[in-house]
C-alpha cells in the first residue's frame, strides 16, 4: 500500500456550516445541583456576540447534572466585585452562584468570573482570564468545566468537540454529505470535507489531531486521515471494494479497518507511518466496525459470522476471539468506555434500535435509548455522557444521553440531516 | 437448434433428390458404345458431385445459422433490457430471489454473449442497524448478484460493483414497504 498526502482546500476549514445544534432537554436526574448564573456585566463599550452566563447555564444543564435558576427570578444582577447577599439567592433556591464581567482591553479582552456556594455563604474561586476577542466561546466552555469540576469532582467535557455527517438530499442520486467539526454544544459548526458521495465513520485520533474517515473519490471508496490544523490529507486505502470503518489504535500510530479486497469484509491493522497492512480476521462473514480498547490490546467488533450481527472481542496480539454479546439477535457497532470497563452498542429489542450499554465483567446489559433506528454511540472523554445518532420524522438527529439512561438530550440540527457522531478526547 | 436440425434434414433430402436426377441421366448416356463409363468411373463421379453439393447446402446452412445468431443476439439483448434491474433482499439477508434468477438469467445470457458489454452492481441497505454494517451488507447483495452472473457464463471483468450501504435510498418511508424496496442491488448497464 503506498500513501500519499495531498492537501484539501484552505477555504474548506474556513467555511461555515448553516446548520447549528439546537438543544432540548427532555429528562434529567432527580436531584439536579440548582445553579444561578448571572449575566455577565459588560464593562466596556459595544456589545459581544456570545451572551456568556446563557452559553455556560446551558452547557451546565445539557449535563443533566444541573438545572438553572431562572434569570427574571433573580433579585439583583451582581457583578464580580459586588458584594454577594446569600439570602436573595436562597431565597430563591439557588445553591450555587455565578457572577462575572467582561470587557475589551488593548491585548483583546478580560473575562472575570466568580463562583459563591450560597449555603455555605463563601466564594468557592475567582479567576481573571485574559482573550483575544474571538476566543468568547472558548472562555465559556473553559468556565463551565471550571465550575463543573468544581461541584462534580469530575472532568468537564465543555471544551471538547463533535465531528459528525450532514447529508442534504435532493433525490437519491443528488445529495451533500459533509464532514462537520463543533464545539462540544453544537456551535461553531464548521465543513471540514465535503462531497456528493455519501462520507462515513468518522474517528478521531487519541490526541484530537487528526480525523479518520471513509468517503468516495468518483467511485471508489477510501479511507483518509486528516490533520485538522493544516486540511493535510492522507490515503490509507482505496483498494477495491470495502475501505470502512477506521479505528485508531490509542497510540495513534495505527488504524484498524474493514477492507474485502480479499473478497470478504475482513479487519485489518494498517500502520499509517509504513503503510504495512496485518490481515487480523480470516472468516466468510461480514466482520466490520473494529473499535480499539483505550489499553491497545483488545478490538471489539461486529461479525455475523454466527449467523447474524453479533459483538466479538480480538485480542489483538494472538488475534484469538471471543463472542461478547448474546442477547438480542441484532448487536452491532460498538466502542469502549475511557475506564475500558464497559462497551456501548447498537441493540435490538422488540424490533427496535437502541444504544445499550454493557458491563464487561458482570454482563449486565442496560439499554440507554428510548427513540427508534438509534446507531453510532460514541462515548464522551469523562465518560459521563455518549452522543448518538436518531431521527425524528425522517430527519436524522442526534442525542446525547448519559450512561445510567437517565438524563436524555436532544440536539435537533435546524435544516439537515445529521448522523455518525464521534466525540473528541480531551484536548488538555 | 430445431430450426438448424430441419434445415439440414431438407438438405440431405435436396442431396437424395438430385443424386437421382443425375443417375437417370448417366443410364441414358451410358446406351452410347463410345462413352462407356466403368462402374469405379461412375462411382467416382457420383461421389464428387454428392461432395460438392453437400458443400454448398453446407455454406446454406451456415449461413441461415449465422441470420440465426444475429436474430438471437438482438432477441438476448432485447431480454436482457426488458428484464428486471432492481433485485430484493429480506432483512440482513443477501440470498437471491427466484424472482430475481429469472431476470438475472436474461442478463446473464446477453453479457456472456456479448462481452463488451458491461455492468454496474450497486449494493444497498435499509436504514435499520448501523451504517458501517450495512455498507458491508450492500456489498455482500451485490456479491450475491455478481457470483450468480459469473456461474451463468459472464466475465467477471464485465462486472463491476459497489456499495452504498444504507446511504442512498430509494424510498423514505420508515415502514417495512420503504424498507424492503430500499434492501436493493441495482444493475446498471454502463
Amino acid at each position: 500500500m503506498r500513501l500519499f498526502i495531498w492537501l484539501v482546500m484552505a477555504f474548506m476549514l474556513a467555511m461555515p456550516a448553516r446548520a447549528e445544534l439546537v438543544i432540548e432537554i427532555t429528562r434529567g436526574v432527580e436531584n439536579p445541583i440548582k445553579i444561578a448564573v448571572v449575566p455577565f456585566r459588560v464593562k466596556s463599550a459595544g456589545a459581544f456576540d456570545v451572551d456568556l452566563a446563557r452559553l455556560i447555564e446551558s452547557n451546565l444543564e445539557r449535563s443533566g447534572q444541573f438545572v438553572r435558576v431562572r434569570r427574571d427570578t433573580m433579585l439583583s444582577l451582581p457583578g464580580p466585585e459586588d458584594q454577594i447577599f446569600y439570602r436573595d439567592w436562597r431565597a430563591i433556591d439557588s445553591e450555587y452562584t455565578v457572577v462575572g464581567s467582561l470587557e475589551r482591553d488593548t491585548d483583546g479582552l478580560l473575562v472575570r468570573f466568580g463562583l459563591h456556594d450560597v449555603y455555605g455563604e463563601r466564594v468557592l474561586f475567582a479567576e481573571r482570564i485574559p482573550g483575544s476577542s474571538d476566543s468568547l466561546r472558548d472562555i465559556g466552555h473553559y468556565i463551565s468545566d471550571r465550575i463543573y469540576e468544581a461541584l462534580t469532582g469530575l472532568k468537564g467535557i465543555f471544551s471538547t468537540r463533535l465531528l459528525y455527517v450532514s447529508a442534504e438530499r435532493r433525490s437519491e442520486k443528488d445529495q451533500t454529505f459533509k464532514l462537520i467539526l463543533s464545539d462540544a454544544d453544537g456551535g461553531r459548526p464548521q465543513t471540514i470535507f465535503q462531497s456528493s458521495e455519501p462520507i462515513l465513520s468518522p474517528a478521531w485520533s487519541p490526541d484530537g489531531s487528526r480525523v479518520a474517515y471513509m468517503s468516495f473519490r468518483g467511485k471508489r471508496a477510501g479511507i483518509y486521515v486528516q490533520t485538522l490544523a493544516t486540511g493535510e490529507v492522507q490515503k490509507v486505502s482505496d483498494f477495491p471494494g470495502l475501505n470502512s470503518a477506521p479505528s485508531f489504535s490509542p497510540d495513534g500510530r495505527k488504524l484498524v479497518l474493514t477492507l474485502s479486497r480479499d473478497g470478504n469484509p475482513e479487519l485489518y491493522v494498517a500502520n499509517l507511518r509504513t503503510g504495512q497492512l496485518d490481515r487480523m480476521t480470516n472468516h466468510f462473514a461480514i466482520d466490520t466496525e473494529a473499535s480499539w480498547s483505550p489499553d491497545g490490546r483488545s478490538i471489539l467488533f461486529t461479525s455475523s459470522r454466527g449467523g447474524k450481527p453479533q459483538l466479538y472481542m480480538m485480542n489483538v496480539s494472538d488475534k484469538t476471539v471471543k463472542r461478547v454479546t448474546f442477547d438480542g439477535d441484532y448487536n452491532s457497532n460498538g466502542a469502549f468506555t475511557p475506564d475500558g470497563k464497559s462497551i456501548v452498542f447498537v441493540h435490538r429489542t422488540n424490533e427496535r434500535f437502541h444504544i445499550a450499554r454493557m458491563n464487561l465483567k458482570t454482563r449486565e446489559i442496560r439499554i440507554l435509548t428510548e427513540t427508534d433506528l438509534d446507531e453510532s454511540p460514541s462515548v464522551a472523554p469523562n465518560g459521563t455522557m455518549l452522543i448518538y445518532a436518531t431521527s425524528s420524522e425522517g430527519r436524522g438527529l442526534l442525542g446525547l444521553v448519559s450512561m445510567d439512561g437517565r438524563v436524555r438530550v436532544r440536539l435537533p440540527s435546524v435544516s439537515e440531516s445529521v448522523r455518525e457522531p464521534a466525540w473528541s478526547p480531551f484536548f488538555n | 437448434m430445431n430450426i438448424l436440425k430441419q434445415a439440414k434434414t431438407v438438405g440431405i433430402i435436396a442431396i437424395l433428390a438430385v443424386l437421382a436426377g443425375c443417375a437417370g441421366q448417366v443410364n441414358e448416356s451410358v446406351q452410347g458404345p463410345s462413352k462407356v463409363e466403368s462402374d469405379a468411373e461412375r462411382a467416382a463421379r457420383e461421389a464428387r458431385q454428392a461432395e460438392f453439393l453437400a458443400k454448398q447446402e453446407a455454406a446454406k446452412a451456415d449461413q441461415q445459422a449465422a441470420n440465426l445468431a444475429a436474430k438471437t443476439a438482438e432477441q438476448l439483448r432485447n431480454n436482457a433490457m426488458a428484464a428486471d434491474t432492481l433485485f430484493f433482499f429480506g432483512f440482513d439477508k443477501s440470498d437471491l430471489s427466484q424472482d430475481a434468477l429469472d431476470d438475472l438469467d436474461a442478463h446473464a445470457k446477453y453479457l456472456a454473449a456479448d462481452q463488451s458489454a458491461k455492468v454496474r452492481l450497486e449494493g444497498h441497505a435499509d436504514e435499520r442497524g448501523s451504517r458501517a454494517y450495512n455498507l458491508a451488507l450492500g456489498e455482500r447483495r451485490s456479491n450475491a448478484v455478481a457470483r450468480y452472473l459469473v456461474i451463468q457464463g459472464v466475465n467477471r471483468s464485465q462486472i463491476e460493483s459497489i456499495s452504498y450501504g444504507e446511504e442512498r435510498p430509494l424510498s423514505l418511508s420508515r415502514d417495512e414497504n420503504g424498507w424492503s424496496r430500499n434492501r436493493r442491488v441495482e444493475l446498471i448497464y454502463q
